[in-house]
């Protein structure tokens, strides 16, 4: 343990000078990673990267899924180990070998997880696995002591003796964040930390940031989205399949250039809009309730309706709802009340093998755990709904040309990067999941498609495609049902919104009159939207 | 440099770590002959040569294979569909009970025609013992590995009652010696033998079963499923495919397969109802269907190294006096071994 480690130990001062005043060099070099060269069997996910952090400097690490940001990161997190390559902290070489050395280092890591205990208090989750300083018991008052203070110094307001569950998802964010300090770091990696948050949560949040860089606090800012990056971060490093692009000063670019540095061609970002075409009503929901994973009311009487050619999309806070709903439609959970009405059917607590020959397809959120099987391959992920009809199936048995050929042109239309149909989902990057999910869901002409968070974590060259497709099937007259919490996308892609809140449907506009002020007071609940 | 040249080899990488992991459990299981007070060098060779040193001991290792072969099969269709089957044994027993009674109650009928239905009442005879915690677990999720174990006991029970009682071999009551087996099953049911050995054609069978399991798993829709099912149940219930029902249908086959095993030991080998006469091999099996990587081309060879193992066991139990129990010792630390080296591969990758 180094010295570092230690909560201050003076009884008399216990507040003397921390830890506003770091008394950090802001010019000093923190993080040094030169001619980092990390292999994967036929991937090189890191080919001689060099990458630099100063204290009190906010350094945004972008790049398309699949470039490298997250090998870098885990290199630098102790999780790999680099085949080539020098990490220096404050000038001076170091081996990390473990998450643990990485953290004795100073390097800190809020994933996009939390890893928080509810039932604790704020003050129980940050001492967590740090040996008190009057063992055998607890300094749960020292330590409560220091998190007042660090959220003086730094904003992050919360109570410590609030016990986790009861905290909102922008204040357990604070509350990782508050670990990593209390833990005396000196880096800070944050994850694609703005995911989980409302508009308004994202400012309060930079503003948080922007004060940490300037006590000296060095941070590492991995997004996707730009005008956060361009927002907030001092430089910018752009990683493209494993190498560095380029690293600038962000006042020196802009978000046109950047997305040209990352994907390497320009992208638009114009709106592909063309006026609905209403057809009939390809979803109904009348009063639907279901419980969620822990047997509470998760949807509390949501009614909506979709009709082919149009896009509804459904913003919402993470977990008010958007998940259940889906499952409901999907035939996943029971509906305790309500009815579900897909084409003209009742599909009311059907199977979902009923549902999908309703014309229902569903991109569901969590792509690798349920729209996968990634031990599969590619081909054998794509027959999953359609592997018993003609012609990928004769009788009884698979028709393995019929299903390569079907895999082939699924590859080839949806533009899947793989090296071979017979490669596993596994190894594929997250974007080209997706594409081949959603290649698969498009594929039976649905009529109605459920899309949920369908480009979560995707780059900007893969999102831009997603949505490209989204729309274009609209045209083509599916309803589709677009779940998102990215306000930009469902700002950008649907022609009516609807907003969630604690189970319910809060709102339904058209998106011509919505603004996303109003969205956001409705997505935090503030305001509901008088039934018209 | 070599682990590099090896990962783009997976299947000589399986294999090496496979021979590596024996290797292991062997170098462990000296040690334990040693604190027997055994000398390590003398007892292995009757164990490592005994199998192959005469006629006897290859054609007895094939003989060992069989029913390790169809039981290990099954044991790899439940594990494909996410079912861990630690009930072969009974359900092996349970085939042997169904194929003798339908053998002896239709001991009238030409041979062929009472072969056939001997495979028949073989394979539902496990199936049915099968289907029980299939089932159970499909409907009310109820834990397949606790009532598979308890119901081999049921088997092995039942076996013990019927040929003390109702299936007992009518001379051995007429000659008041009452030895608890069934009686001998018509010529005609007996399946074809190698002359002066006991092999059979059951092991014909049996590669002809590896052959089909691997057809089922790989070529048909519903290996398809049960697949789907066992590797990913969420994904697979939002394709559209039911969990439970495919539960229930890979239990059954695998369960009937064992039940499969049974049928062949009776008819090929023992050609009556015994005590004891599963010889473990449902347990057997489990680290031959995880050792073959629940793969028939991995099973085969998997299911002859064992055999191998037994037949090596018995002589060393007769030549240099160390208990065959040993052997079962050296079964599990080959287990541990390569479940560990499983777990090390996935780490490091």
């Amino acid at each position: 343990m180094t010295p570092h480690d230690e909560p201050p130990r003076n009884p008399i001062a216990p507040t003397a000078a921390i830890p506003c005043a770091t008394g950090r060099d802001q010019t000093v070099q923190f993080l040094e990673m030169k001619g980092i060269t990390k292999r994967f069997p036929g991937v090189l996910a890191n080919d001689h990267v060099d990458f630099q952090v100063r204290s009190g400097e906010i350094h945004a690490l972008l790049g398309e899924n699949g470039a490298g940001k997250t090998t870098l990161m885990r290199i630098l997190y102790g999780l790999y180990q680099p085949d080539e390559g020098k990490i220096a902290i404050n000038g001076k070489a170091v081996t990390i070998r473990s998450p643990r050395e990485a953290t004795a280092l100073g390097i800190s890591m809020v994933h996009q997880h939390f890893m928080l205990v509810p039932p604790l208090t704020v003050a129980e989750n940050v001492i967590l696995g740090l040996k008190s300083t009057r063992e055998p018991w607890l300094n749960l008052g020292e330590a409560q002591e220091r998190i007042a203070e660090l959220g003086r110094c730094y904003g992050l307001r919360v109570d410590p003796r609030a016990r986790v569950w009861q905290l909102s998802v922008g204040e357990q964010q604070r509350v990782e964040i508050i670990k990593a300090l209390y833990r005396r770091a000196e880096l800070l990696i944050l994850d694609e930390p703005t995911a989980v948050l409302t508009p308004q949560e994202v400012q309060e949040f930079f503003t948080i940031l922007r004060q940490m860089a300037r006590q000296g606090q060095a941070i590492i800012f991995i997004s996707h989205k730009l005008h956060e990056v361009t927002a907030l971060s001092d430089r910018v490093t752009v990683l493209r399949d494993g190498q560095v692009v380029g690293t600038m000063l962000t006042s020196a670019t802009d978000r046109q250039r950047l997305a040209q540095m990352m994907v390497g061609r320009e992208i638009s970002f114009q709106r592909y809009k063309d006026p609905v075409n209403k057809g009939e009503v390809a979803l109904e929901l009348q009063g639907v309730w279901a419980q969620g994973d822990k047997g509470l009311p998760a949807l509390k009487g949501v009614s909506l309706t979709v009709s082919q050619g149009e896009i509804l999309g459904l913003a919402g806070v993470a977990g008010n709802g958007q998940r259940e709903l889906a499952e409901v439609i999907a035939g996943l959970r029971p509906a305790t009340q309500g009815k579900v009405v897909v084409g003209q059917k009742d599909v009311t607590n059907r199977s979902p093998a009923e549902i999908i020959a309703q014309g229902m397809s569903y991109v569901p959120e969590e792509r690798m755990r349920v729209g996968t099987i990634v031990d599969f391959s590619v081909a054998e992920n794509a027959i999953l709904e359609t592997h018993g009809q003609a012609p990928l199936a004769r009788g009884w048995f698979l028709d393995y040309q019929a299903i390569g050929r079907y895999a082939e042109k699924l590859i080839a239309d949806f533009d899947v990067k793989t090296p071979s149909q017979d490669t596993p989902v596994r190894h594929l990057s997250g974007g080209n999941v997706q594409k081949l999910i959603l290649a698969r869901e498009l594929s039976r002409s649905p009529r109605l498609l459920v899309a949920a968070q369908p480009t979560r974590g995707l780059d900007v060259g893969a999102t831009e495609y997603i949505q490209k497709r989204l729309v274009e099937q609209r045209s083509k007259g599916t309803a589709i049902l677009l779940i998102s919490e990215d306000l930009d996308e469902v700002l950008a892609l649907s022609d009516r919104v609807a907003v969630m809140y604690e189970g319910q449907v809060v709102g339904v506009m058209p998106t011509s009159e919505a603004s996303v002020e109003e969205l956001g007071l409705l997505m935090a609940g503030v305001k509901k939207q008088l039934p018209a | 440099m070599v682990t590099s040249w090896l990962k783009e080899r997976p299947l000589l990488n399986d294999m090496l770590v496979s021979l590596l992991a024996v290797f292991a459990a062997f170098v462990v299981g000296a040690g334990l002959l040693v604190l027997a007070g055994a000398d390590p060098l003398v007892a292995y060779r009757p164990l490592l040569l005994g199998a192959f040193s005469s006629r006897y001991g290859i054609t007895e290792t094939l003989v060992k294979a069989t029913p390790l072969l169809l039981v290990g099969l099954g044991i790899a269709v439940a594990f494909r569909g996410g079912i861990l089957n630690i009930g072969a044994e009974g359900q092996l027993i349970v085939g042997t009970i169904a194929t003798t009674w339908v053998v002896l109650a239709f001991k009238g009928l030409p041979g062929p025609l009472l072969l056939l239905l001997a495979l028949a009442a073989g394979f539902l005879g496990g199936a049915l013992w099968g289907a029980v915690p299939g089932v159970l677990k499909a409907k009310i999720g109820a834990n397949e590995i606790l009532i598979t174990i308890m119901m081999n006991q049921i088997a092995a029970l039942l076996l013990g009652f019927l040929i003390r009682g109702p299936m007992i071999d009518a001379e051995e009551v007429a000659y008041g010696t009452g030895y608890p087996q069934s009686a001998l099953i018509p010529e005609g049911s007996w399946l074809l033998r190698l002359p002066q050995t006991r092999l059979h054609a059951g092991l014909l069978l049996a590669l002809l079963a590896a052959f089909l399991v691997y057809v089922f798993l790989w070529r048909t829709t519903l290996g398809y499923q049960i697949r789907v099912v066992g590797t990913n149940p969420q994904a697979a219930r939002y394709g559209g495919i039911s969990v439970a029902r495919n539960l229930i249908i890979a239990t059954c086959i695998s369960s009937g397969l064992a039940g499969l095993a049974g049928m062949i030991e009776v008819t090929g080998v023992h050609h009556r109802l015994l005590d004891g006469i599963s010889a473990g091999y449902g347990f057997t099996a489990i680290v031959v269907a995880l050792f073959g990587k629940l793969h028939p081309l991995g099973i085969i060879p998997a299911s002859f190294l064992f055999g191998a193992l037994l037949v090596g066991a018995d002589m060393m139990q007769r030549t240099v006096g160390i208990p065959a129990g040993l052997v079962n010792s050296i079964q599990g630390l080959v287990v541990v071994f390569v479940v560990s080296t499983e777990i090390w591969q996935r780490r490091r990758a």
